[in-house]
């Protein structure tokens, strides 16, 4: 399969994370609602995983070879679409129907509306679950292909996700690359304030998961992980990075009150300015 | 018509047996579990198939998830454990990965209804029919005997798409003709009687023929149809009954409220009305108890059911 778009230069990755951001901003501020700040804290990771590691092929999007992705944490449905546009599933000139009556981009990710999207994700807790299901069809017909599965942090407050840790330990899914977006605000205000879940490492090491923390923004740091990841046998792997709501737009960032709140059009431009010249 | 060489015999074991059999015609069948293998009888297929089944362990919101995950890489996976911990304690992923995702699993629960017995009320399931039925895109589906459960396991694995069977933990009489094949959506119309038509679903199925008989004896005319899917509804049997008839009664082994009764109400209110007299469990949860004792104690017999006919047939 070919792979045009996969991208090892990492220059050209920070270039394609800045493109994303303004592309979730441009289609957030359209929109007039939609999470803002846990869409942009995922984009390096999301970038890297997509634009370095994934086999896929817009044009057969059921190709049964394609690494799978799975958007857990639903509510960063932007971040998700402006990379399946990126990535070719569909026209980027439809971004900007972000939630509106009758276009196939969801205010979360609907997998019957819009190529790409692997499962319908929104109420949270459930992505890893379904990530297990599919790798462990894919074990069983002995394909090598990977799946992906990106979950917030205040999303495994959610008893089920542990449910799926487990799971994915006891059955070895070993192509199994889990990363928890550690951005450290939820709803209602900082994780640890609301329902702590740290120790995270010891957490997911007790779960009998390959567990790597890092600067979720730094791509050198991703690109190791996600390679760590890829080599590890007999277990499960789980990225936990560490990363800042609405990463990339200094007057939002670490900001509760971003979680569900989108830029004016003032703020947009100010944005893009300020992303451009980062 | 009704079988009576034939011993009885409980759906749920008639579901392991054909699942097995499944299970050696198709290789994309899997089976997941929540460690109840031994009392859904899903136990045969992980014998004989081990790396085809998944024992999820107490986690049925993960099983159901783990089930969507397995049919998106192509696989066909049933997924068994009680009706009130698949339904209920799964719901949401029923609804978001399985309906919503319009993934094709297929959820067969056991232990559906009171005749689960002495186990009580927090494991009789008697609001499952309802909120399965109210899930976009998910057909549901009673079989009334072993035979026609045969048949259900085999259509739903034909079907594409979201499918809850609900089955039972007791052993119930052969009431389908030895040749019947089911077909998803197609009532079986054993009669339509000119006074009254019987609808019923699973082990309610017998007690309507048994009351049919009784009312005979009586000069009363009354019918049965086997509405074993009770989503999406045989309409066209449900407007042949309510041409012919002068009351319509359900029954089932479930609450009143939602079930096959609430949906037989719904489609002759709007369509062709006539009275329709629900029986079920009344607004109430189970107890413990022999099966027997409590579909007497909650009336699901065919001595209710012909009290019923009688009282509000006009005759």
């Amino acid at each position: 399969m070919s792979q045009a778009w996969m991208i090892t230069d990492i220059e050209k990755l920070k270039e394609t994370a800045k493109e994303i951001r303004i592309e979730i901003l441009k289609m957030l501020t359209s929109a007039g609602s939609g999470h803002t700040g846990g869409s942009l804290s995922a984009v390096d990771i999301a970038v890297a995983i997509y634009f370095s590691k994934m086999r896929f092929n817009p044009d057969d999007p059921f190709w049964p070879d394609r690494d799978r992705f799975i958007l857990s944490k639903g509510h960063a449905a932007p971040l998700l679409y402006a990379i399946l546009a990126k990535a070719g599933y569909f026209s980027s000139d439809i971004l900007c129907d972000l939630r509106k009556m009758e276009s196939p981009l969801q205010g979360h990710p609907c997998c019957k509306s819009i190529p790409g999207v692997e499962v319908s994700t929104g109420s949270l807790g459930q992505g890893l679950s379904v990530a297990n299901g599919m790798a462990l069809g894919l074990k069983l017909d002995n394909n090598p292909a990977r799946v992906y599965c990106i979950m917030g942090d205040g999303e495994i407050q959610e008893g089920q996700v542990w449910e799926a840790a487990m799971t994915a330990s006891h059955y070895g899914l070993d192509n199994i690359c889990a990363v928890i977006d550690r951005n450290g605000l939820q709803i209602d205000g900082p994780v640890e304030k609301v329902m702590g879940i740290e120790p995270l490492t010891d957490k997911w090491a007790a779960f009998r998961w390959h567990t790597q923390r890092i600067d979720g923004h730094d791509m050198e740091s991703i690109l190791g992980a996600l390679a760590e990841a890829d080599k590890t046998r007999g277990k499960p792997s789980v990225i936990i990075a560490d990363t800042v709501k609405s990463k990339g737009v200094s007057f939002f960032e670490g900001k509760v009150e971003y979680h569900g709140v989108t830029p004016s059009n003032e703020e947009l431009e100010k944005a893009i300015k300020e992303i451009n010249n980062g | 018509m009704v079988d009576t060489v034939k011993k009885p015999k409980a759906t749920r074991d008639a579901y392991g047996e054909a699942l097995l059999e499944l299970g050696r015609k198709r290789k994309d069948i899997v089976v997941l579990d929540a460690d109840l293998s031994g009392s859904t009888k899903t136990n045969k297929f992980a014998k004989e198939f081990p790396e085809r089944f998944f024992n999820m362990g107490i986690a049925e919101q993960d099983m159901i998830g783990t089930a969507a995950g397995l049919a998106l890489s192509g696989k066909v996976p049933f997924a068994s454990t009680f009706a009130v911990f698949e339904t209920g304690r799964a719901w949401d992923q029923i609804r978001l990965t399985v309906c919503y995702s319009r993934t094709n699993v297929k959820l067969v629960a056991s232990h559906g209804g009171i005749t689960v017995g002495e186990d009580g009320a927090s494991h009789q399931a008697l609001e499952d029919i309802a909120i399965m039925r109210a899930l976009p895109n998910m057909s549901v589906i009673v079989p009334s005997d072993a035979n026609e459960t045969v048949s259900v396991i085999n259509a739903v694995a034909d079907h594409k798409g979201p499918v809850y069977v609900r089955l039972g933990r007791a052993k119930v009489p052969h009431v389908m003709p030895e040749n019947h094949s089911f077909i998803l959506g197609k009532a079986h119309i054993f009669h339509i009687g000119k006074d009254a038509t019987i609808v019923a679903c699973g082990i309610m199925v017998d007690a309507a023929l048994r009351a049919a008989n009784i009312l005979k004896k009586d000069g009363i005319d009354a019918g049965v149809i086997n509405m074993s899917t009770v989503k999406p509804l045989d309409e066209k049997a449900l407007l042949d009954a309510a041409k012919t008839s002068k009351l319509i009664v359900t029954a089932e082994e479930h609450s009143v409220i939602g079930g096959l009764g609430g949906a037989v109400a719904e489609f002759i209110s709007e369509n062709r009305p006539i009275p329709v007299k629900r029986i079920g469990v009344l607004d109430s949860f189970g107890c413990s108890g022999t099966p027997e004792q409590l579909l007497r104690h909650h009336g699901l017999t065919a001595e209710h059911i012909v009290e019923t006919i009688k009282k509000f047939a006009g005759l």
